[in-house]
C-alpha cells in the first residue's frame, strides 16, 4: 500500500516537472479561462441593438415621421436606407445590407383612424432568430400610445415581471457560472486524454510496463496534478468574474468547490476513458472535442434546457456538464445549498464512478 | 543442466498477429550468466520474442519460464527481477538525467538514501555525472544509450533484455557499450541481446539466428563459423563483376558477393570448387580461387539463404 502510494507520488512529481517545462500547456491553463471569460462575458449579449434597417414612408405625414423618429430612438433599428417603393427591400435583404424594413403605406392615417387593417408592416430577415425576436418585440409596442404621449401614463401592463437573482438582466451573470464548467470540461478532458496517450505514443509505456508500476498507479499519479489545475482555474474564473463582471457567489464557497471537485473528477475520468479508446494524441484531441460539443450545446449553458426536444433533454441528463451548470448557477446566483441540489451532485458523482469503472475495465496491462 | 542454472526456457513459443506468424514454435534455453544473442533481419520476431519473455505480450501458443517463474502468469513478480532496454529511447526527453533516474528509482521502491547512493554509483559507472542536469532529449545517441542502460539496471536485475541497443550510436560508443555489458555479465547478470549487426552478434557467448519467427541455427559464434569448412571461397580476378554474373545461379553456389576487388562465394559443399573453376574458364575469366575463413556473415547467409546486406 505504502509502496503503491510512493510509486504514484513518483509519477506525480515527474508529471509536475514536465508540466513546469511545457510552456504551451502552462499558457493554456491560464489562457483558456481568461480568454473564454472575456469572450463570453463581453461578446455574448442577446439584447439586440442597431440592426441595419430600411424605411419606406409612402404616407409622408407628421405622424409617420414621428413614428420613424421614435423607433430610431429606441436604438433597435438603424434606418440606413430611405426608400420610396417596397420593391427594393427584397434585394437589400438578400444581400444582407439590412435585417428589417419598415413599410408605412400611403393610407397610413386612414388605417390608423379606422383600425380595420394593420397600419404598418415590418419585413424581417427570418434567417436570424435573434432579429425575428427583436422585430416581434417592436411589433408589440402600443402604437397609439407612442403617437399620443399624453396617454402614456394610463393603463399599466397586465402582468408585472419581477426578476429574482438577476434584476438588471446582466448576461454575464448567467454566463460566468456555467463558464466554469465549460472551461473545466475543455481543459480537463483534453489534458488528461493527451497526457496519458503521450506516454504510449512516445514509447515511455514500453519501459514503464516492465517496472512494478501498475497502470492504475500511473493513471492516478498522472491525473492528480490536473485536479489542482482544475481548482486553480475555478478560482481564476471566480475572481475575474467578480472583478470584471461583479458576478457574486451567493451560496457557500465550500459547496461551490466541492461541486467543482466532483465535476473535475468526472471530467478526468472521461479523459482517462478516452485515452483507453484512442491510439494517438491527435485522436485523443478529436475525442475530447467530440465529448465537448454536445456538452456545451445541450447542457443548458448556451440554450435554454426547457426549449429542447425531449430526446435532447434525456441526452443532456447523461452529460456531467448539465448537472454542473445547474449546481453552479444554483449555488452562485440563487444561494442554494446541497440540501436543494443533492440530486444534481448525486448524478455527477454517479457519472464519475461510472466513467472510472469503465476506464479501469478498459486498461491495457500489456502491449497487445 | 539443473533447472537453477537456466535463466530462460521456452517450448513451442508462438505468436500470431492475424494471419502473420511473428514467432513460430521457438524452443529457447538460455543459461544464467550467459550473453545470448538474437541475430536476424527486422521483422524476424526478435522484439516480439523479447516482449513475450518480459510478459508484455501474451503468447498464442507455447510455454515460457523465466528465472524459474511461469510467464505470463507470474509476470508481476518477474518485473522486479528483470531489466528491459527498449529499442527506442523510452525515458523522458523533457526530464534531466538525474530526474529520470530518480523517477525510475522511486518506481522501483528505493528509499531516498538508497536511491541517492545507487544513482551516484550508476552515474559513475556510465559516466553520466557531468550530464546530470542535462535534458535527456538534448543528448547524443551514445549518451542516451548510457542513460537507458543505467535505468534498465537500476534495480540490479538478474536478467537484462536489450532490444537492438546500439542501433542509434557510433562504433566507438558501441565498443564502450559492449564493455559495459560484459562487466554486467561478469557480475552474474544474464543478458539477452537482439541485434542485426554481425560484429555485435560475434561478441555473444551463444547466438540464435532467427528468420521469419523461426530459429535457423544456434550455437557459439566460433562453433557456427567452424561448421562451414571449405565452403567459403575467395575468387581473385580482374573483372569481378563479370565473374559474379558468371557464377550467379550456378548449381552449388549459395551466394556471391563482391568484397573490394575480389568475390566471396559461399557454396553448398566443398565439391562446388571444381564447378566454379569450370564456369569461370568457360566465361573466359582468369581467376585465382582460394578457400577463405568463414565469418559470421557467411554463417548468416548459409542459415537464412538471404544476403546479409538485406538484413542490416
Amino acid at each position: 500500500m505504502i509502496a503503491s502510494f510512493s510509486r504514484m507520488l513518483a509519477v506525480t512529481v515527474k508529471e509536475l516537472r514536465q508540466l513546469r517545462r511545457d510552456r504551451l500547456t502552462y499558457a493554456m491553463i491560464v489562457g483558456i479561462p481568461v480568454m473564454q471569460l472575456l469572450l463570453f462575458g463581453y461578446a455574448i449579449n442577446l439584447d439586440v441593438r442597431h440592426l441595419p434597417a430600411a424605411v419606406v414612408d409612402q404616407a409622408h405625414t407628421h405622424n409617420s415621421r414621428e413614428l420613424v423618429a421614435d423607433l430610431a430612438q429606441s436604438q433597435v433599428f438603424d434606418f440606413r436606407y430611405r426608400l420610396t417603393t417596397p420593391t427594393a427591400i427584397t434585394g437589400l435583404l438578400r444581400a444582407g445590407d439590412i435585417s428589417a424594413a419598415l413599410v408605412i403605406p400611403a393610407d397610413f392615417e386612414r388605417r390608423l383612424a379606422l383600425g380595420d387593417k394593420p397600419p404598418l408592416q415590418l419585413v424581417v430577415d427570418g434567417s436570424d432568430q435573434v432579429v425575428q425576436a427583436a422585430a416581434r418585440q417592436v411589433a408589440s409596442l402600443p402604437l397609439h400610445r407612442m403617437l399620443t404621449p399624453a396617454a402614456a401614463a394610463s393603463p399599466p401592463s397586465a402582468i408585472s415581471v419581477v426578476s429574482y437573482y438577476n434584476p438588471e438582466r446582466e448576461a454575464a451573470l448567467n454566463t460566468v457560472p456555467g463558464l466554469i464548467g465549460v472551461i473545466l470540461t475543455m481543459t480537463m478532458v483534453m489534458f488528461t486524454a493527451i497526457a496519458l496517450v503521450r506516454e504510449r505514443e512516445r514509447g515511455n509505456l514500453e519501459f514503464l510496463i516492465t517496472t512494478p508500476l501498475s497502470p492504475l498507479e500511473l493513471t492516478i499519479g498522472k491525473v492528480l496534478p490536473f485536479v489542482v489545475i482544475g481548482l486553480v482555474q475555478t478560482t481564476l474564473v471566480l475572481l475575474l468574474g467578480y472583478w470584471i463582471f461583479s458576478v457574486p457567489v451567493r451560496g457557500s464557497l465550500l459547496d461551490l468547490y466541492v461541486a467543482s471537485l466532483v465535476f473535475i473528477v468526472a471530467s478526468l475520468a472521461l479523459g482517462v476513458l478516452i485515452s483507453t479508446l484512442v491510439k494517438s494524441q491527435f485522436q485523443a484531441m478529436q475525442g475530447a472535442v467530440f465529448i465537448f460539443l454536445p456538452q456545451i450545446l445541450l447542457s443548458g449553458f448556451m440554450f435554454p434546457f426547457n426549449g429542447m426536444p425531449k430526446l435532447a433533454q434525456w441526452l443532456a441528463e447523461a452529460l456531467p456538464l448539465t448537472h454542473f451548470v445547474r449546481l453552479v448557477r444554483g449555488i452562485m446566483l440563487r444561494g442554494a445549498g446541497f440540501g436543494d441540489l443533492w440530486l444534481e451532485l448525486a448524478a455527477l458523482a454517479l457519472f464519475s464512478v461510472g466513467a472510472m469503472t469503465l476506464a479501469t475495465l478498459r486498461f491495457r496491462k500489456r502491449l497487445d | 543442466m539443473p533447472a537453477a542454472d537456466i535463466a530462460i526456457m521456452t517450448h513451442g513459443l508462438t505468436r500470431r498477429f492475424g494471419t502473420l506468424t511473428a514467432v513460430d514454435h521457438l524452443d529457447l534455453s538460455v543459461r544464467r550468466g550467459e550473453v545470448y544473442g538474437f541475430l536476424g533481419p527486422n521483422g524476424c520476431g526478435k522484439s516480439t520474442t523479447i516482449r513475450m519473455l518480459c510478459g508484455l505480450l501474451l503468447p498464442s501458443e507455447g510455454s515460457i519460464r523465466v528465472l524459474g517463474l511461469d510467464v505470463p502468469r507470474q509476470a508481476e513478480a518477474l518485473k522486479r527481477r528483470i531489466g528491459y532496454m527498449t529499442q527506442k529511447f523510452s525515458l523522458y526527453d523533457d526530464l534531466s538525467v538525474a530526474e529520470n533516474l530518480a523517477f525510475v528509482a522511486q518506481v522501483y521502491g528505493f528509499r531516498s538514501v538508497a536511491a541517492r547512493a545507487r544513482i551516484a554509483a550508476l552515474m559513475d559507472i556510465y559516466r553520466l555525472g557531468e550530464l546530470r542536469r542535462q535534458m535527456a532529449g538534448t543528448m547524443s545517441g551514445g549518451q542516451k544509450q548510457r542513460l537507458a542502460l543505467a535505468a534498465a539496471v537500476l534495480n540490479e536485475p538478474e536478467l537484462l533484455f536489450l532490444d537492438e541497443p546500439t542501433s542509434a550510436v557510433d562504433p566507438q560508443s558501441r565498443r564502450e557499450f559492449w564493455d559495459s555489458l560484459f562487466a554486467l555479465a561478469d557480475a552474474g547478470t544474464t543478458l539477452l541481446v537482439s541485434t542485426h549487426y554481425m560484429d555485435e552478434a560475434e561478441r555473444c557467448h551463444r547466438l540464435a539466428i532467427l528468420e521469419r519467427g523461426r530459429m535457423m541455427v544456434e550455437g557459439s559464434p566460433a562453433a557456427l563459423m567452424n561448421a562451414l569448412p571449405g565452403r567459403v571461397l575467395q575468387v581473385e580476378c580482374d573483372a569481378p563483376r563479370q565473374a559474379q554474373r558468371a557464377l550467379e545461379g550456378l548449381a552449388g553456389v549459395r551466394s556471391c558477393a563482391q568484397i573490394g576487388a575480389s568475390l566471396r562465394v559461399l557454396t553448398d559443399a566443398e565439391e562446388a570448387l571444381r564447378r566454379i573453376e569450370q564456369a569461370l574458364t568457360d566465361a573466359g575469366i582468369d581467376a585465382r580461387i582460394a578457400p577463405a575463413t568463414p565469418n559470421l556473415e557467411d554463417v548468416f547467409v548459409a542459415a537464412t539463404g538471404a544476403p546479409a546486406g538485406k538484413a542490416a
